[in-house]
């Protein structure tokens, strides 16, 4: 078991937190509890906690939604609905059948309201469907399949943060309307790598460009070199590469090695994180085109969280903390709305809620597919020169309003998507 | 034709690393008997070690290439005094079991405390170019890991056919009783040689950290294709190792090239057909012991 559990009190550590908390346990708490399913509100964050997703997400999620909590107590004090928060934790290795026993886990035996994350789209799939059979909460951060707004959507299933289309509607439309027409495209040949690739090659093609080539590499990696050249050879404009983490990093290195940027090649990255751009060093990334949903250091309100964020963790939050942070937030603040916990109250609640917090821009939870949209941003990475400060690496090209940077609804409810009921 | 080039540079590159860790994982086979599966762990080691010494006291890649082989071999000899000395004696798959466990717990420590995304590095300047050759273009590091890592290879083998020391070691390794008998303590020999074999696979380590994700996880599949490479080549031959190691790493880069899903099974299907024609691998002898 690796539960760590955190009582609300444990929690609130300011004094004024902590004076909120003393009140709630006299009489006036007696008014909330009655709403509460099993007294309390659990929010899970299942993520993984040790392998290749944990420094993008990983525990530092955690302590977002722990962020999270504090700011609800903060906010309501008193007059808090939720007057007892539980934040749970476990690791699910990115494996499918692992997050599966642990969903359950966490709604049946832990009394999870919501669960939170979830990277690794199969995990992500297997999590989506423990929603739905047990009729609690999940809030997709960490994967980026279209499948959960998609055939497998359904009506406790919330897909925040990215995903596929969103990936490949920023960075290959816009870079192809740039003039980057000709792409060659490399991809891991598992799930993603091919959702990947398929949503690019649309974009592309829809923006009036091209995919010469596209080619499948073994996952895991560590030598592209061949690829590149195979990919060179038919004198596209642009590489796209479709790897993520070590592979990404390989790849970049590999890519500078063989010089293709001084042939005229420019590179472009289907799903890069902050993390990654400061592993790999920005001087061997600087230049590269991607799409970002979120920044920290994009305006006051994102650097004063991440200044927050930072005195907590120590590190500079990636887009998935911030969406972790706002997707509980949300949660809370849904609970408050509807004066409950239960689920559907709460589904009813958001369907159609429109927001703007330090993540969601625009944001909506939008009531035909569960997909909650928002601002996005293509991003380049800065030269090593233009660097300020540590994790100021991007430098935000174009904002994408929300109502175009992700998959129309139409196109969701023909991938399948029927909520209904 | 020019592609045809390309990959073979690339080949041999990419063998370079299979080459110089296999000799290392030769090294300590032949002497003690032991195969060393935390190898893979060693390089990575050498990559993390090459990456903290950049970022801490800006020690870069050329003093690296010497200081972190040293450390490496600092590291082995420790290894092999508190740990893999008590189990020589017993059957080897309790060295097995002691060196898997412990890339296990190498790789998980330098996870703990790195993180999983990976150490930064900065690339030599003048590395950094490609070198035209009629109107190909090669990157400069790929010819400069493969003619630097051909230089060491030799100059072990050299060490290992043409002095005292060498000799000593094969002789203890061939026939250790025999060389025991005249005189030789055999036993001085195996710590500083299992830590110059840890040594090598450090500096493969240094090797790929220009080229290379540093993460801690950099030698989970490298030590497989390794093992390949040691079979292929004969399990405690040293030139084995060498040309096994630049074979592997062609086979992969035309692989890539030509079948780009299979490359990594290519390697498995030369290898299951070499074990099939030459149970012993190319440069094997016949087992004696």
């Amino acid at each position: 078991m690796r539960h760590k559990t955190t009582t609300a009190a444990a929690a609130a550590l300011s004094g004024a937190l902590l004076l909120a908390a003393c009140g709630q346990a006299g009489p006036t708490a007696q008014t909330g509890e009655d709403e509460l399913t099993d007294g309390k509100v659990v929010l899970g964050v299942l993520n993984d906690q040790s392998g290749v997703y944990k420094d993008l997400s990983g525990p530092n999620s955690v302590e977002a939604v722990k962020m999270a909590v504090e700011d609800y107590k903060a906010e309501y004090g008193d007059d808090a609905v939720a007057t007892e928060i539980e934040v749970i934790t476990a690791d699910h290795q990115n494996k499918p059948e692992v997050a599966n026993t642990k969903a359950q886990e966490m709604y049946d035996r832990n009394k999870a309201d919501a669960i939170f994350d979830v990277p690794a789209s199969s995990a992500a799939l297997a999590v989506a469907t423990q929603a739905k059979e047990n009729k609690k909460l999940y809030f997709n951060i960490g994967a980026a399949t279209t499948e959960l707004t998609g055939a497998q959507c359904n009506k406790y299933t919330f897909h925040y943060a990215y995903d596929t289309y969103m990936l490949a509607n920023g960075t290959g439309k816009t870079v192809t309307e740039q003039g980057g027409t000709n792409w060659s495209i490399i991809y891991p040949d598992y799930a993603f790598g091919q959702d990947m690739t398929k949503s690019f090659t649309t974009a592309i093609e829809g923006s009036g460009g091209a995919v010469v080539e596209a080619i499948p590499t073994p996952f895991p990696n560590d030598n592209f070199a061949t690829f590149l050249t195979k990919a060179a050879a038919s004198n596209p404009d642009v590489i796209g590469s479709m790897q993520a983490g070590g592979d990404l990093i390989n790849f970049v290195k590999q890519y500078n090695e063989a010089g293709l940027r001084d042939q005229g090649i420019e590179l472009a990255v289907g799903l890069m994180f902050i993390t990654d751009i400061n592993s790999l060093g920005v001087d061997q990334f600087a230049g590269t085109t991607f799409t970002e949903a979120w920044y920290w250091n994009y305006d006051d309100e994102n650097r004063e969280w991440a200044d927050r964020f930072m005195e907590i963790t120590g590190t500079r939050p990636s887009f998935a903390h911030a969406a972790n942070y706002s997707a509980a937030k949300q949660y809370l603040d849904a609970v408050q709305r509807a004066g409950t916990d239960d689920a559907d109250a709460i589904v009813s609640e958001l369907q159609g809620y429109k927001v703007n917090d330090v993540f969601l821009r625009n944001g909506e939870f939008r009531a035909e597919d569960n997909r909650v949209v928002h601002d996005a941003y293509l991003a380049k990475v800065k030269d090593e020169a233009s660097v300020s400060e540590d994790w100021d690496y991007e430098e935000i090209l174009a904002t994408i309003d929300a109502s175009e940077a992700f998959r129309p609804v139409e196109d969701s409810i023909a991938a399948g998507c029927n909520l209904g009921s | 034709m020019n592609e045809i080039l390309q990959y073979t540079v690339q080949g041999l590159a990419a063998g370079s690393f299979y080459a110089l860790a296999a000799l290392g994982l030769a090294v300590i086979f032949g002497v003690l008997g032991v195969v060393n599966f935390a190898h893979g762990a060693c390089y990575m080691l050498g990559a993390v070690v090459s990456a903290l010494l950049l970022q801490n006291f800006g020690l870069g890649f050329w003093p690296a290439l010497v200081v972190v082989p040293l450390i490496m071999f600092v590291f082995g000899i420790l290894l092999e005094r508190l740990l893999v000395r008590f189990l020589v004696a017993l059957d080897p798959l309790y060295n097995f079991l002691l060196t898997f466990g412990l890339s296990l717990v190498l790789v998980d420590l330098i996870k703990r405390q790195y993180g999983v995304s990976g150490l930064p590095y900065t690339r030599p300047e003048i590395l950094s170019g490609q070198v035209t050759v009629g109107d190909v273009r090669l990157p400069t590091f790929q010819l400069f890991v493969f003619a630097f890592s051909l230089v060491v290879c030799v100059l072990v083998w050299l060490l290992l056919t043409k002095t005292r020391i060498g000799m000593i070691v094969r002789a203890s390794t061939e026939r250790p009783e025999l060389t025991r008998a005249l005189g030789v303590d055999v036993g001085r020999w195996v710590t500083p040689v299992f830590g110059f074999g840890i040594a090598l696979a450090g500096l493969a380590g240094v090797l790929a950290a220009p080229f290379r994700a540093i993460t801690a996880d950099m030698g989970s599949n490298f030590v497989i294709i390794l093992f390949a490479v040691v079979v292929i080549g004969g399990l405690g031959s040293v030139l084995g190792a060498v040309v096994a190691g630049f074979l592997v790493g062609l086979v992969e880069a035309f692989g890539q090239a030509y079948a780009p899903t299979f490359a990594q099974v290519v390697i498995f299907v030369v290898m299951a057909l070499v074990i099939l024609v030459k149970p012993s691998g190319l440069f094997g002898r016949e087992e004696s012991r």
